[in-house]
């Protein structure tokens, strides 16, 4: 099976400081891919520059087997690579709906639309209430409910409905569970467990092992700017993944030192 | 998924059983000041309606002339002004700016309008023109300056309020264009200032100019993308960014619309004033003036929350107040007076009311 996405030797140079060293990376089709590291490991910088927020200095990136090279965040979301950033990226004072809509509103048919730029209200609510429906959210009860009268888990809800929406190839989730409370979590890994159901792959930046051990299918461990190794979960214990990613062990077959 | 990892998971949320299954269920509110709380953090331009009904019940019993179609026409007509500059703060605070230079702009652009005119003989239509597209280039340049400098609005706007009004005084050379001279040859600079007289009642052009700019900018900003846009670069920039909004030419688009706007506000006031006048006031009033109203009306200036049919109302409130106490026969200083504690009251109640959140 071929990746849906793939990367190679993504270089990315702060200065004097080198965030990505030659780095590889793969998303099967399907697949919830855990990327895990300790603290300025350079996760987040390979993130950003998947998702277009960061413009490596070398490497590349293909996307279905085509390649791809996104400047900004909003190229890769029209590519069909959609992020939750771990602010959420939502607007407080507006609604739920205007919300998942916002950068990609839809207009009215007609005149009303192309003259008048009137916005579909209807099919965006329509379309944003359908898509929490999906995703068991209905326990929303006000489409037009500003976002700020949400709480945590909420608002992370309709972030990852509104990326599962319009995420017709990749959802990024960057530390999804890290503002929230045990139960909320609970129901953020089920809602991604939902998404991923809908044949939609995910790439989970976490930092909570038992979350990451539960839900993803295989996991990215890197370490000092790049991959040191891809273990299955049911093959290592969450103490052998913290050894490997600290570098207090190294994985069977890996002999480098990164 | 492993069932081995899921045990090992579940074993510390073990907890949890027994524990209410709901998560995070939204409770309507139960008191009846939360339930007011909710209320005006939907419709925010509830408060000042309010206190606007009680002033023009208060006024009415106090002052028996204050109901009459005269009086009232009289407030529309003084608040045209200040209402358009408004339409211009309006956006720029929704942005979770300020625009100090309204007035300026203002005054500068109908300086332009006149002189463009009556020095170089260029007809009335087209100075008009010139003096729009003047105006909207000279907010073009503050809101260049804010976004893609990344400049302080306050800081901006108040050197630009400074340089436009000094280069209005140097340009005209401190002269005034006489109403007499503008109604023989330029009749359309004061083309707002004409009015109809229902029944003996005249009300301005500019009356109904004011109040289908609030109507127009209360559709956009509500019922388009840009509108929500807007609201959504003042509510949290970083957020619009990554949601995909292009905040910087939203920034710049507010602030020259503001300046088309206070051009516009300038050709009215050739036709409320008679003549053109670089030492108007409205280049040093009309910034307060239009914050008042602004914040009166009960938009945040931290950016983000609030209508412009607020807005309208904050400069109806201020204009019935000025009429009301007139008629009252009280002394004239107890409008600001009043005016002062409404703004505080005014702000009070919008920090109360975005408690809603916590």
């Amino acid at each position: 099976m071929e990746p849906i996405l793939k990367a190679r030797g993504l270089t990315k140079r702060y200065g004097k400081v080198t965030a990505l060293n030659d780095c590889d990376f793969e998303l099967m089709p399907g697949e919830i891919l855990a990327v895990i590291g300790d603290n300025g490991a350079g996760k987040s910088t390979l993130i950003k520059a998947i998702s277009g927020a960061v413009v490596p200095d070398e490497g590349q990136i293909w996307l279905d087997g085509q390649e791809v090279a996104f400047r900004t965040p909003i190229e890769a979301r029209a590519a069909g690579i959609e992020t939750v950033y771990q602010t959420l990226a939502m607007s407080p004072a507006l609604s739920i709906a205007d919300n998942m809509f916002m950068g990609r509103e839809l207009r009215a048919p007609g005149i009303m639309g192309s003259l008048f730029r009137k916005l579909d209200r209807p099919r965006m609510e329509k379309f944003a209430r359908e898509k929490l429906t999906e995703l068991g959210l209905m326990t929303i009860q006000n489409i037009n409910q500003a976002v700020e009268t949400l709480s945590g888990g909420q608002r992370q809800g309709v972030a990852v409905a509104r990326a599962a929406a319009f995420g017709s190839k990749v959802v990024i989730l960057d530390e999804p569970t890290a503002a929230l409370g045990v139960k909320e979590s609970r129901r953020v890994l089920e809602l991604i467990r939902d998404v991923k159901n809908r044949g939609i792959p995910i790439i989970l930046i976490s930092h909570n092992m038992p979350h990451v051990f539960e839900i993803a299918d295989r996991i990215h461990i890197h370490r000092l700017g790049r991959r040191l190794c891809v273990i299955k979960p049911q093959d290592y214990s969450m103490s052998d993944a913290v050894a490997f990613m600290t570098g207090a062990k190294l994985p069977e077959g890996v002999t480098e030192v990164a | 998924m492993s069932n081995d990892a899921r045990s090992v998971s579940g074993s510390y949320e073990a907890g949890l059983k027994g524990a209410a299954e709901a998560v995070a269920e939204f409770h309507e509110p139960e008191s009846a000041l939360k339930k007011l709380q909710h209320w005006l953090h939907q419709t925010p331009s509830a408060v000042p309606m309010i206190v606007l009904v009680v002033a023009l019940l208060v006024f009415g019993a106090l002052a028996d002339n204050f109901f009459k179609a005269g009086t009232l026409s009289t407030i529309l007509q003084q608040i045209a002004i200040v209402g358009i500059l408004g339409c211009a703060q309006t956006i720029v605070v929704l942005t979770a700016g300020i625009d100090l230079s309204v007035g300026a702009i203002a005054v500068f652009s109908s300086v332009l309008m006149g002189q463009i005119t009556f020095r170089y003989g260029v007809p009335a239509e087209l100075s008009i023109v010139i003096g729009l597209i003047l105006g909207t280039a000279m907010g073009a340049l503050n809101g260049i300056l804010i976004a893609r400098l990344r400049l302080p609005p306050f800081i901006v706007t108040l050197g630009t309020w400074q340089i436009l009004l000094a280069a209005n005084f140097i340009y005209s050379a401190n002269e005034t264009i006489r109403s007499s001279d503008i109604a023989e040859q330029a009749a359309a600079l004061q083309f707002w200032g004409y009015s109809i007289n229902p029944g003996g009642v005249k009300i301005l052009y500019a009356v109904f100019l004011m109040i289908a700019l609030v109507a127009i900018m209360a559709y956009v900003l509500r019922h388009t993308a840009w509108g929500r846009h807007v609201y959504a670069t003042g509510d949290d920039p970083a957020a619009a960014e990554l949601a995909g909004v292009p905040t910087k030419k939203v920034l710049v688009q507010v602030y020259a619309l503001a300046g088309l706007f206070c051009a516009i506000a300038g050709w009215v006031m050739i036709g409320r004033f008679g003549s053109v006048s670089p030492t108007a006031s409205t280049g040093q009033l009309g910034n307060i003036q239009s914050i008042t109203a602004v914040v009166i009306g009960g938009i945040s200036l931290f950016g983000g929350r609030g209508s412009i049919v607020g807005m309208f109302f904050g400069a109806l409130i201020v204009g019935v107040f000025e009429m009301g106490l007139r008629l009252v026969g009280t002394d004239p200083q107890w409008t600001f007076f009043l005016i002062g504690a409404l703004i505080i009251f005014a702000v009070a109640v919008d920090q109360w009311i975005r408690k809603v959140a916590g």
